[in-house]
C-alpha cells in the first residue's frame, strides 16, 4: 500500500529518523494520504485520508452529523505516554459510517510498516487513555492515603499483573503535568469522578504554571 | 510469640487458588496439610499438582526425587481436626466474610495457641475477619496472585489487632518459600485489586459504550503498555461472576463508581458467559488445564 504524508515534520506520531517517513511517496501516487498537523484535503478517489489526532476527536476534523458521518477520512495516533517515544500502537479513529475498504486500507498502511492497530471509535481518551488516566488517578490518591509506598505500588503491579512498570513511576515518567492536561479534559467531557486529576498531578501542573 | 513455622495447613485446597498455595508451601520444603470439605475437589487438586510437579521434572526445575519427596510431604483431609498439627494455616475458602470468619472461630478450638492464621482474601479486610478470631493478634492477611504456583507476589496486610511477632512470622515464611512479600495497609482489595478490579470495570464499559471491540482494548493495552494480558482476556480467567463479586465487595465499601458492576457484566453472567470456566466470556476457550510448571 503506497502512502504519502503531508507535513511529516510536525506529527508526534513519527520523530524524525522513524523509517516510517522514509517509506512515504508522492501523494499523486499514493493510495493513502496521512496528514500531521495540517488541514486535510478531501480526496474520494483515494484508499483513505487518514489525520493524526492529538487529543480532539477526529469529528472535529470532519465535523459530525449525529451518528450518521463517516467517508474515507479515519483519524490516528500513535500512542505515547507523554515525554515516552512512541509506542508501536496505533489508535486508528472511524467514524460509524467509515466504509470497511477505507479502514482496511489506513490498516494496512500501518501494519505494513510493524506497527500493531487497534481500531476505536471516535470518542475521547480513544483505548488506552481512556482507561489508564483513571487508574494512575487512582495510585496517586492510595500513595497519598498511605496505602503503600510508592516503590511497593509498582512492585506489586509488576508482579502481580506482569506489568512492564507501575502506574505510578509510569505516569511519573510520562509527566505529571502531562497528566493532568489530560485528565482535566478528559473529566470535562466525561465528567465522571475518576477523570478528575488527582492531587500531585494538580500541584505538578501548578508548578510547571510558575515555572513558565 | 514467636512461631516456628513446620506444618502449614491450606483451607479450601481443592480449589484453584489454594491448590496453588499448597504447592507453594510443599515447595519451600514444609509439610503441607490440604484441607477441604469436598474429598472429589481435594482429588482432583492432588492429580494437577501431581502433574504440575511432573512437568516441573520434564522442564529441568525439579530432580524426580525432589518430586517425590515434595509430593511425599503432601497430605490431603477433610476433616478440621488434623489443621491441629499446623503452626501457619492459610484460608483461600470462598470470598465471604461470614465463611471466613466461622472458620476462624471453628480453627481456633483446633489449633494450638501459637497456630498463625492467613487469609487469602482479596477483597475483605482483615481485621473483620479477624473479628471471628478469639486471638485476633494472630491474623493476618497474605493475598497470593494466581496462578499461585507461578506468581511470587504476596501482599501482607496486618489487620489492626494483628501482632508485630505475627506479621514478622508470617513476612519470614513467604520469603522462606522464595516469593516476594510486599506490605499493605488493611484497606478494600490492598493495592493489586484496589487498582485492578475498577480498571478491568472500565475496559468493560469501553466494550459496552462502544468504544472498540475486546480484541481492539486488549492489543492495545498489551501493545501501548507491555502488559502481557488485556484486561478482558484476564477477566474471562478470574470468571465474569468472580468480577461480580469482587466488584459487590468492594462498591458499598468504596462508592467507588468505578468499583460497581457494569451492566454488560452483569448480562453477560445471566446468560452464562463467565469466561474461561465456561468456554466463553469476551472470548472463546477450549480445555482446562493448570497453567505453568
Amino acid at each position: 500500500m503506497r502512502y504519502a504524508i503531508i507535513n511529516p515534520g510536525e506529527s508526534r506520531s513519527f520523530l524524525d529518523g522513524d523509517p516510517f517517513l522514509a517509506g512515504a511517496g508522492s501523494v499523486s501516487e499514493a493510495d493513502v494520504v496521512l496528514y500531521c498537523g495540517a488541514p486535510y484535503q478531501p480526496d474520494a478517489g483515494k484508499g483513505a485520508i487518514i489525520v493524526e489526532l492529538g487529543q480532539e476527536c477526529l469529528g472535529e476534523h470532519t465535523g459530525e452529523d449525529m451518528g450518521e458521518e463517516g467517508s474515507n477520512v479515519l483519524g490516528f495516533a500513535r500512542y505515547r505516554n507523554g515525554a515516552d517515544a512512541p509506542s508501536n500502537l496505533v489508535e486508528l479513529v472511524r467514524q460509524p459510517r467509515t466504509p470497511d475498504a477505507a479502514l482496511g486500507a489506513a490498516r494496512a498502511v500501518f501494519e505494513g510498516a510493524g506497527l500493531s492497530v487497534a481500531v476505536c471509535a471516535d470518542q475521547a481518551g480513544r483505548i488506552i487513555d481512556r482507561l489508564v488516566r483513571p487508574k494512575y488517578n487512582a495510585a496517586l490518591r492510595l500513595l497519598d492515603e498511605g496505602l503503600a509506598t510508592q516503590r511497593d505500588m509498582d512492585l506489586t503491579c509488576r508482579l502481580g499483573l506482569g506489568y512492564a512498570d507501575g502506574p505510578v513511576e509510569r505516569v511519573v515518567r510520562g509527566g505529571l503535568a502531562y497528566h493532568h492536561a489530560l485528565t482535566k479534559a478528559l473529566f470535562e467531557t466525561y465528567g465522571t469522578p475518576g477523570y478528575a486529576p488527582a492531587r500531585r498531578a494538580v500541584v505538578a501542573a501548578a508548578r510547571e504554571r510558575q515555572r513558565s | 510469640m514467636t512461631t516456628s513455622i513446620r506444618t502449614v495447613g491450606v483451607c479450601g485446597a481443592g480449589g484453584t487458588m489454594g491448590a496453588g498455595i499448597a504447592i507453594v508451601a510443599a515447595r519451600g520444603g514444609y509439610r503441607v496439610i490440604s484441607y477441604d470439605v469436598a474429598e472429589a475437589q481435594l482429588e482432583r487438586a492432588a492429580r494437577q499438582t501431581a502433574a504440575f510437579f511432573d512437568k516441573s521434572v520434564e522442564r529441568g526445575k525439579l530432580e524426580t526425587a525432589e518430586r517425590d519427596d515434595i509430593l511425599h510431604a503432601m497430605e490431603r483431609t477433610t476433616d478440621l481436626d488434623r489443621l491441629a498439627e499446623c503452626d501457619l494455616v492459610i484460608e483461600a475458602v470462598f470470598e465471604d466474610l461470614s465463611v471466613k470468619r466461622n472458620l476462624l472461630k471453628q480453627l481456633d478450638a483446633v489449633c494450638p495457641e501459637h497456630t498463625i492464621f492467613a487469609s487469602n482474601t482479596s477483597t475483605l479486610s482483615i481485621t473483620e475477619i479477624a473479628s471471628g478470631s478469639s486471638r485476633p493478634d494472630r491474623v493476618v492477611g497474605m493475598h497470593f496472585c494466581l496462578p499461585a504456583q507461578l506468581m511470587r507476589l504476596i501482599e501482607m496486610s496486618p489487620g489492626i489487632l494483628t501482632s508485630e511477632d505475627t506479621f514478622r512470622a508470617a513476612w519470614a515464611w513467604t520469603e522462606r518459600c522464595g516469593q516476594t512479600p510486599v506490605k499493605t495497609q488493611d484497606k478494600p482489595g490492598f493495592i493489586l485489586n484496589a487498582l485492578l478490579v475498577p480498571f478491568n470495570n472500565d475496559a468493560i464499559r469501553a466494550v459496552e459504550a462502544g468504544v472498540a471491540e475486546p480484541v481492539d482494548i486488549d492489543r492495545a493495552i498489551k501493545t501501548a503498555l507491555g502488559y502481557k494480558m488485556g484486561p478482558l482476556e484476564l477477566i474471562d480467567l478470574v470468571g465474569l461472576d468472580t468480577q461480580i463479586r469482587l466488584c459487590e465487595a468492594f462498591y458499598p465499601v468504596t462508592l467507588d463508581p468505578r468499583a460497581a458492576a457494569p451492566p454488560l457484566l452483569r448480562r453477560m453472567v445471566a446468560a452464562g458467559l463467565l469466561g474461561r470456566k465456561s468456554g466463553r466470556g469476551f472470548f472463546t476457550y477450549e480445555g482446562d488445564a493448570m497453567f505453568g510448571a
